[in-house]
């Protein structure tokens, strides 16, 4: 053998041994049978959403995750945080509401009805309205359920009714989240042109809409500026709802791993709980909270002096298009 | 009353994965559920532990406490056991487990995951002992027979140890005394509030 493949060799060798020196100095003192890793100092060690792994011989990747800490929060969540922020902002709306009704009573129509009317939302804007609100009513009951339907619903049917009932809504809401998605999709093509925030919802604004005075109507046009708000809060709301109830639907795939669904269920049930308090706001103007207002997802026609007091610039927009009201002045009986 | 619990002992552990084995046969469960696993901790480094996990049957369970149809019960030997009639598979439980142990039978597109299944402490269900349809839907229940979990009973190193809580606990510390060490009884706080007693 040429000298110079020796000197390489024996390069190599030092090289080699000592590359193994520090490692095998490392447990010089260290007994494998008595020191052996610790849970406590595992689970310390851990960092926030990690979970104590390690390595498994089945083909599950979730099985390596031995202890998972976060779970007692995600428990937590749902025992007490979520309760508590459904139980404020739901039955909180529901009061404020109430004591709103009490106090400014319903709001009329200022000038009685006129008995003409004017087409405020056609027949695909009140299909959108109602594919959407019907979804969402069926999709927050049955997550209403789901959430807190164990402490409300079942003492008064019994577990076996009750888990029938459940599972049944487990399935509208799986499924029915896709035609609330067309309906979100929908309003957004039909109404984000009348719903750009400008100067005219400032002023509305300033004037809090009217909503406190009787008698005061600031002046609006399509939207005014508190529908401009719903719309929005729909949407956005709507999308987040939708992306992180795709998550779940399809679980282990975008959301990875048990932390990723823990993180998208507290997300999905906090703006739920939020989205639903909101709609009930919603619900309440635009039937018993105002006279006149339920007609435009009704049949579709408001009167004219609704229109006008609420509506103004929106009015004024339309008969400037020619659009006269739809139906010709009802003969009224000289009283 | 026993207050039955798990307690692997990590030092004993060959990691040889007969409790899982044993576990699928005896209650024929099906492919891709695993009621028992064992896990490598620092695989292939000094001091690497393997543990035998399955559903610890804790004290204040998680699983019953997030079960929005409330099909968790807990028996007279604090077992947690569960209605698969009454479970939607909705996978709360597998959120809020510290131990991973409940199972489902589906991979779960559209929330279909089947009824969840996890390890009965070889004590069944809520249907009548060693009747058909308790066997087909949870398995064997050694329990009523007077037997403990076949996983412990037929563990070679006996790693793996299944009885009343204070008598594994005290087999335990005497083997921590005797040998010198212990790396612990692994999810004994976590799921029973407070460490085995050395």
């Amino acid at each position: 053998m040429s000298t110079w493949i020796k000197s390489l060799a024996a390069a190599l060798a030092i090289i080699f041994a000592s590359a193994m020196l520090p490692a095998a100095a490392q447990y010089n003192n260290f007994n494998p049978t008595r020191e052996a890793v610790s849970e406590d100092a595992l689970l310390k060690a851990l960092k926030s959403g990690d979970t104590l792994s390690g390595r498994i011989t089945i083909p599950d990747p979730k099985a390596a995750s031995l202890i998972q800490p976060q779970g007692q929060d995600w428990r937590n969540f749902h025992e007490k945080q979520l309760p508590t922020i459904g139980a404020i902002s739901i039955l909180g709306m529901i009061a404020a509401l109430v004591l709103f009704y009490v106090i400014r009573g319903k709001i009329r129509i200022d000038h009685g009805f006129s008995g003409q009317t004017i087409t405020r939302f056609a027949s695909l804007d009140r299909f959108t309205h109602w594919l959407t609100a019907g979804c969402f009513i069926i999709l927050a009951l049955s997550g209403l359920n789901i959430s807190f339907g164990r402490w409300v619903v079942m003492p008064l049917f019994g577990a076996e009714a009750f888990a029938t009932v459940s599972g049944y809504g487990k399935l509208a809401h799986n499924y029915l989240a896709f035609p609330f998605m067309l309906g979100l999709a929908l309003m957004f093509l039909l109404w984000v042109k009348d719903n750009i925030p400008n100067a005219v919802d400032v002023n509305w604004l300033k004037q809090g809409g009217g909503i406190f005075k009787k008698g005061v109507h600031p002046p609006a046009k399509r939207f005014n500026a508190g529908q401009k708000g719903v719309f929005w809060l729909v949407i956005v709301g709507g999308i987040v709802m939708s992306v992180s109830g795709w998550y779940l639907l399809f679980p282990y795939t975008v959301a990875d791993g048990v932390a990723g669904l823990q993180l998208w269920t507290t997300i999905h049930a906090v703006l739920a709980v939020l989205f639903v308090a909101a709609m009930f706001a919603h619900a309440y103007i635009g039937s018993v909270g105002m006279e006149g207002a339920f007609d435009a997802m009704g049949t579709g026609e408001v009167d004219l002096n609704w229109a006008k007091e609420h509506h103004s610039l929106w009015v004024d927009e339309e008969q400037a298009k020619g659009k006269t009201p739809a139906v010709p002045p009802r003969a009224m009986p000289a009283e | 009353m026993a207050r039955m619990k798990f307690l692997c002992d990590a030092d004993r552990c060959i990691e040889c994965n007969a409790c899982v084995t044993a576990c699928k046969n005896e209650h024929e469960v099906p492919w891709g559920i695993n009621r028992r696993r064992v896990v490598t901790i620092n695989d292939g480094k000094p001091g690497e532990r393997s543990v035998s996990m399955a559903c610890m049957h804790c004290t204040d369970a998680p699983c019953a406490a997030v079960c929005p149809v409330s099909c968790f019960y807990t028996t007279v030997d604090k077992v947690v056991l569960h209605s698969k009639d009454l479970c939607i598979g909705c996978g709360y439980c597998f959120y809020a487990c510290p131990f991973g142990a409940p199972q489902y039978p589906k991979v779960g597109n559209f929330g279909s995951r089947g009824k969840m299944d996890k390890c009965t402490y070889c004590a069944g269900g809520p249907e009548a002992d060693f009747s058909t349809v308790e066997y087909e839907k949870y398995g064997r229940n050694r329990l009523a027979e007077g037997k403990l979990p076949l996983c412990a009973e037929m563990c070679s190193t006996k790693s793996l140890l299944a009885g009343d809580g204070d008598v594994i606990a005290s087999i335990y510390k005497e083997r921590v005394m005797k040998r010198g060490y212990g790396s612990g009884a692994w999810g004994w706080k976590t799921a029973y509030k407070e460490p085995a007693a050395i």
